[in-house]
């Protein structure tokens, strides 16, 4: 019997001292240039394998009446401070414009009420913020891609780019999103939450809609919208805010 | 008794078995601690579709005013110094969830721990599937994991409870096969855990519900999907913490030198008066 305690009390010491190298090991190794390209493969490898997995056009799933959230949570800005919103809200968006840019034929600007003369489409669809949580909610927007279109689309650009009117410790929002998920159908500009005007929490006047990402991928507050070929230029070069300053994976869709 | 005794060791793990074990053992360790920092990002539980702070949660892990609880539906457990409110190694107050000897990073970081979580599920679901072709090619299921149908008689199922209950391991030649407990508990790991965790795990991205939408339905959506990911993260824990006690309790030179080197020495017969 003290054998066997004995010999228990040494794995179990093994084990701790191992669990402790284990623990101070991986904090020190993903700092390391070879630990961050074995992410960042990671990364890339799971966006290609969704691409080659996932149809185009698949849709995410759409849900009932019965299924939307009582109440849906808002993340992230409640009231932008950026640029001159705090006017545009107080007159209502009368002068509010969406602006897109870019490498287009033919840049837009267009007012709320354009907008909403715009192809119209209303989705029930489930909102997965990064952290876990999950809220169903009614949207109802314009299509992205039939927009781009309109503007003319250069065959030169790669991303899609929204700015917003929202900044986080002074550094404004952004997001950028592949063409697939740009002409998707369910990739919306939508400006209506559960049939009311969106609240500002939730982007009010204009927010993006991509229901096969994540939530930091869903641009509240935009004003422009961007055509580019690379990502480079923009920000801090990785194609949004929260990756940009977080080290958040560009592709979210898992 | 016949002397002398042959040498008494039998080639036990193959090859795959061994690779895919180490692994899977630095895998699953990573998992589970990337995986309780991502839990801390938002420390609740829910069933159904949907769930955020304002919708009922079964579990809940977080500081109350002086303290740190666990709230499983009506039972409040508390957990102060080690759930919800402990120090960290600088011995300040932090009010996350799991502490920082549990996760991975040891700081507060959701993307550090998603980065850890995404890279090293790769490696659980790349290796373990060809880990379970070469199982079927070199009949390692059927041989050592298939239970048979004696084994599982109310009766031999019952002997074999009460033989791990006296801590009477197996001895000799039956100590080289895995017994009913055994293969049961591995079986349950490889045929059950596993695929439930890298399902559940699916079933929480948006892009993968997009292509499978009957995951939603096999698991009654994405918070129930989330839910069973930790029930399940769970069960492989306590899988682990009984594999380990039972490698301490059988031998652990005998069984970690057979995992390494695929060999493994029988350990002696038990004496009539033992």
């Amino acid at each position: 019997m003290t054998e066997i305690v004995s010999r228990r009390r040494a794995l179990g010491g093994l084990a701790a001292g191992a669990g402790g190298l284990l623990l101070a090991g991986c904090d020190r190794v993903a700092k390391t240039t070879t630990a961050r390209s074995l992410f960042t493969g990671a990364e890339a490898l799971t966006y290609r394998a969704n691409r080659l997995l996932t149809a185009r056009d698949a849709l995410a799933p759409e849900y009932g009446a019965g299924d939307i959230s009582p109440v849906f949570r808002s993340n992230g800005t409640a009231m932008p401070g950026g640029g001159d919103y705090a006017a545009l809200l107080a007159n209502r968006f009368r002068d509010w414009r969406l602006q897109v840019t870019g490498l287009v034929a033919r840049p837009l600007s267009l007012s709320l009420d354009q907008i909403g003369r715009l192809q119209r489409r209303t989705q029930t669809t489930r909102h997965d913020c990064v952290e876990g949580w999950s809220a169903i909610g009614r949207w109802t927007g314009t299509p992205l891609g039939p927009l781009l279109a309109a503007a003319g689309l250069s065959g030169a650009a790669r991303y899609i780019v929204f700015h917003c009117y929202d900044l986080i410790g002074g550094t404004p929002y952004y997001e950028s999103i592949d063409l697939v998920d740009a002409f998707h159908p369910q990739t919306i500009l939508a400006y209506a939450l559960n049939g009311h005007l969106l609240p500002v929490p939730n982007g009010a006047p204009l927010r993006l809609r991509i229901e096969r990402q994540l939530g930091y991928k869903q641009a509240k507050y935009i004003h422009t919208i961007e055509a580019v070929a690379s990502l480079a230029a923009i920000g801090a070069g990785k194609g949004g805010y929260w990756e940009d300053v977080g080290d958040y994976a560009w592709y979210a869709g898992i | 008794m016949a002397d002398p005794v042959p040498t008494p060791w039998r080639y036990r793990h193959r090859l795959p078995t061994r690779l895919w074990h180490w692994l899977n053992a630095l895998t699953v360790i990573i998992l589970l601690m990337s995986g309780l920092m991502i839990f801390n990002a938002h420390p609740r539980l829910y069933w159904g579709q949907y769930g955020a702070n304002l919708d009922r949660a079964w579990l809940q892990i977080g500081p109350t005013s002086t303290g740190g609880h666990v709230v499983i539906g009506s039972i409040d457990v508390p957990t102060t110094g080690v759930l919800g409110r402990w120090r960290d190694k600088q011995g300040n107050v932090q009010t996350r969830a799991f502490p920082y000897w549990a996760t991975i990073p040891s700081r507060y970081s959701l993307a550090g721990a998603r980065r850890w979580h995404i890279l090293f599920a790769w490696l659980l679901v790349v290796p373990g599937f060809l880990y379970v072709v070469a199982s079927l090619i070199n009949r390692h299921f059927r041989r050592d994991l298939l239970p048979s149908r004696d084994e599982l008689r109310p009766r031999h199922l019952w002997q074999d409870v009460k033989d791990h209950a006296r801590l009477r391991l197996p001895t000799g030649d039956a100590a080289a096969r895995y017994n009913i407990l055994q293969k049961l508990a591995y079986d349950a790991v490889i045929f059950g855990l596993i695929p439930l965790m890298i399902l559940t795990g699916l079933t929480m991205a948006p892009a993968f519900d997009a292509t499978f939408p009957w995951l939603l339905e096999l698991f009654g959506g994405r918070q129930s999907a989330r839910s069973l990911h930790f029930l399940s993260a769970m069960g492989l824990l306590a899988f682990t913490i009984v594999h380990l006690t039972m490698v301490v309790l059988a031998g652990p030179v005998r069984e970690i030198r057979s995992m390494l080197t695929g060999w493994f020495r029988l350990p002696p017969e038990r004496r009539r008066n033992d």
